[in-house]
């Protein structure tokens, strides 16, 4: 999989502007899962659902979701899109994406992110003016969770832990992907650096020179700290579309969903807001020149995350929707991404790449023992 | 600051961002902001300092700036009016007085400036209305938002009612010994004219990716 295509929800419960009708909460998490099958079966790599605390939301239990669709698929990467690391306690974000690993045989990733709804903070005891801070604490205690089996740890927002050990330990002992999601925030970007780990772009809601920015701002600093090339950094971007043979079809069938829709509804025109975002509407030959060129902005990136199941569009047109991303859009964008992209740039992560990675590491260690050429790793042990 | 403390260097180019939330056209709202952008331009001129002015009618960008507030980012438009302001040496900002405050189009547009891009930057602060009995609302409306954003409001501010444009004197009294618009204007000059003058805010580069220094991925916290 060079590049990893997939969808990822937000679960929120709209009134279909068209109709008048909104899905009952048991209605939508069971078209939550049609969803994630359904991607599945017309071949995209990646269902990734958001966790939510509030109405009109219903995915508050993401591993539980992710558990049952696990059962029902056989090579679908299950993620996140986001799991709130600021408001979770991160001992039981391990424990809870741990076991997932393990039931799912490895088919698991995770996106971490701060959220965006106030009141969720207090709600769980915490204080959103310390969003960044909980999320690089947290997620340090989660790292650390993950990588070593004996954990003595205390910091500022959580109960210190004394010889805690978070069960199950990871799968083949690799902890599940970490990305880290930010819409503005060029501190996830470094911290995501830092670490070595993913940067994803929501990239759905703001024009790309944003994103462009911050993608470059991780990028530079993924090769600062010795993690590889700048183009050796593993990014993710979000995207938006809605499809039809003809174009006119397309937008003329969108257009109620996109005036009413909850997040940027009443505002841009649907002609204003696919020229100034990634969202696109129109032909799939026009979904894929479009989604084309991202990597001529971005850089050759490693997954790409598809919402296509909000603003109350009803679920079959969702189906519908799959189909023609699953047989038309995401096999051409396969094949233009594969063109002249250089041999270093990593495909998407994968449980089984990582696994066969670390061993590839632990051997070469064993030939040459003194091994330490990692500046991330070097000063974590120095904040210790 | 005293007025003798420096001599601009030869070629010294200072940019001046006037913002007008008249809706009528012509409006005398625009119309006070283009007065104190003239005064404040003679007197920095006078200094041998060139200045560039850019002048912003919020009704051209009223759909934008409320497309802005529902999607959380700027038109191209937009995005090259909040960098003209945000990047200036000095803001004029005049705002009609409605239902005793500023115009809500005024207060939309600096609703969705960054909160933190305006801090030092100095500001004058103008307003217009029917009848000279809303003229605190420049004190008790503009000058704390402004002050809450951390610009640097000179303490004169301009009001012009309806009866400042056809009056010598001041349009409440009942003689003219009270000072007229034009003197109210030149006042409220001099010392915007003064801050501008030593503002060198055009000249910063604004990132707003820039990292906080003290920020540290891993955090504050001990582990052991």
């Amino acid at each position: 999989m060079t590049v990893q295509f997939g969808v990822f929800t937000i679960g929120d419960v709209t009134t279909d502007p068209t109709t008048g009708r909104a899905p009952s909460e048991h209605e939508r998490i069971k078209s939550m899962v049609a969803i994630a099958l359904k991607a599945e079966e017309v071949g995209l790599d990646v269902f990734a659902t958001g966790e939510h605390h509030n109405p009109p939301f219903v995915p508050s239990s993401p591993t539980t979701m992710l558990g049952y669709i696990a059962a029902q698929t056989k090579k679908l990467l299950l993620s996140t899109s986001t799991t709130l690391i600021t408001t979770n306690d991160p001992v039981k974000i391990s424990e809870d994406f741990a076991m997932l690993q393990h039931l799912a045989d490895g088919r698991v990733d995770i996106m971490l992110g701060r959220g965006n709804t106030g009141p969720v903070y207090p709600w769980f005891g915490q204080d959103i003016r310390q969003g960044i801070p909980l999320a690089v604490e947290n997620y340090a205690l989660l790292h650390k969770l993950w990588h070593e089996d004996v954990v003595d740890w205390s910091g500022q927002f959580r109960t210190p832990l004394q010889g805690f050990t978070s069960t199950p330990r990871p799968l083949d002992g690799v902890a599940p992907f970490v990305w880290h999601g930010s819409i503005r925030s060029p501190e996830i970007a470094e911290q995501a650096a830092f670490y070595g780990d993913g940067f994803f772009a929501n990239n759905i809601f703001w024009p790309k020179e944003h994103y462009m920015r911050l993608i470059g701002l991780y990028r530079q600093r993924f090769e600062h700290y010795g993690h590889g090339s700048a183009d050796q950094a593993i990014v993710g971007l979000g995207g938006q579309v809605f499809m039809r043979p003809k174009s006119q079809d397309a937008v003329d069938e969108f257009r109620p969903y996109f005036d009413n829709a909850p997040v940027y509804g009443h505002g841009p025109s649907l002609e204003e807001f696919t020229a100034q975002t990634p969202l696109t509407v129109g032909s799939p030959q026009e979904i894929i020149d479009r989604y084309a060129s991202m990597r001529d902005s971005f850089g050759n990136y490693q997954r790409q995350l598809f919402l296509m199941d909000h603003a109350g569009l009803p679920l079959k047109v969702v189906l519908e929707q799959l189909d023609i991303l699953g047989s038309e859009v995401v096999p051409a964008l396969r094949r233009e991404f594969a063109t002249d992209r250089p041999a270093q740039v990593p495909d998407g992560p994968t449980h089984a790449a990582r696994v066969a990675a670390r061993d590839a590491a632990l051997s070469s260690d064993a030939a040459n023992p003194v091994v330490q050429d990692n500046p991330a790793e070097t000063a974590l042990d120095g904040a210790k | 600051m005293s007025e003798t403390h420096t001599a601009p260097a030869e070629g010294t180019v200072r940019r001046i961002a006037v913002v007008s939330a008249g809706l009528s056209q012509p409006s005398s709202t625009r119309m006070l902001a283009d007065r104190l952008a003239q005064a404040t331009v003679r007197r920095l001129e006078d200094q041998g300092i060139r200045v560039q002015v850019e002048t912003i009618e919020f009704r051209d960008h009223a759909r934008d700036i409320t497309n802005n507030m529902l999607a959380g980012f700027p038109s191209p438009a937009l995005g090259g009016v909040l960098e003209t302001v945000i990047g200036a040496d000095g803001l004029i900002a005049v705002s009609p007085i409605f239902a005793a405050s500023y115009s809500g189009l005024f207060k939309s547009f600096f609703d969705i400036v960054d909160p933190e891009s305006l801090e030092g930057m100095p500001v004058l602060i103008g307003a217009t209305g029917g009848t000279p009995r809303h003229s605190l609302a420049l004190d008790y409306a503009l000058r704390p938002l402004f002050t809450y954003l951390r610009a640097d409001v000179i303490p004169t501010g301009v009001y012009a009612a309806s009866a400042d444009w056809g009056s010598a004197g001041d349009a409440n009294a009942s003689n003219n010994s009270l000072a007229s618009l034009p003197e109210r204007i030149e006042r409220a000059s001099i010392l915007f004219a003064r801050a501008v003058a030593a503002s060198d805010r055009s000249s910063r580069v604004q990132d707003p990716f820039a990292l906080d220094p003290s920020f540290n991925p891993t955090g504050g916290f001990t582990a052991t």
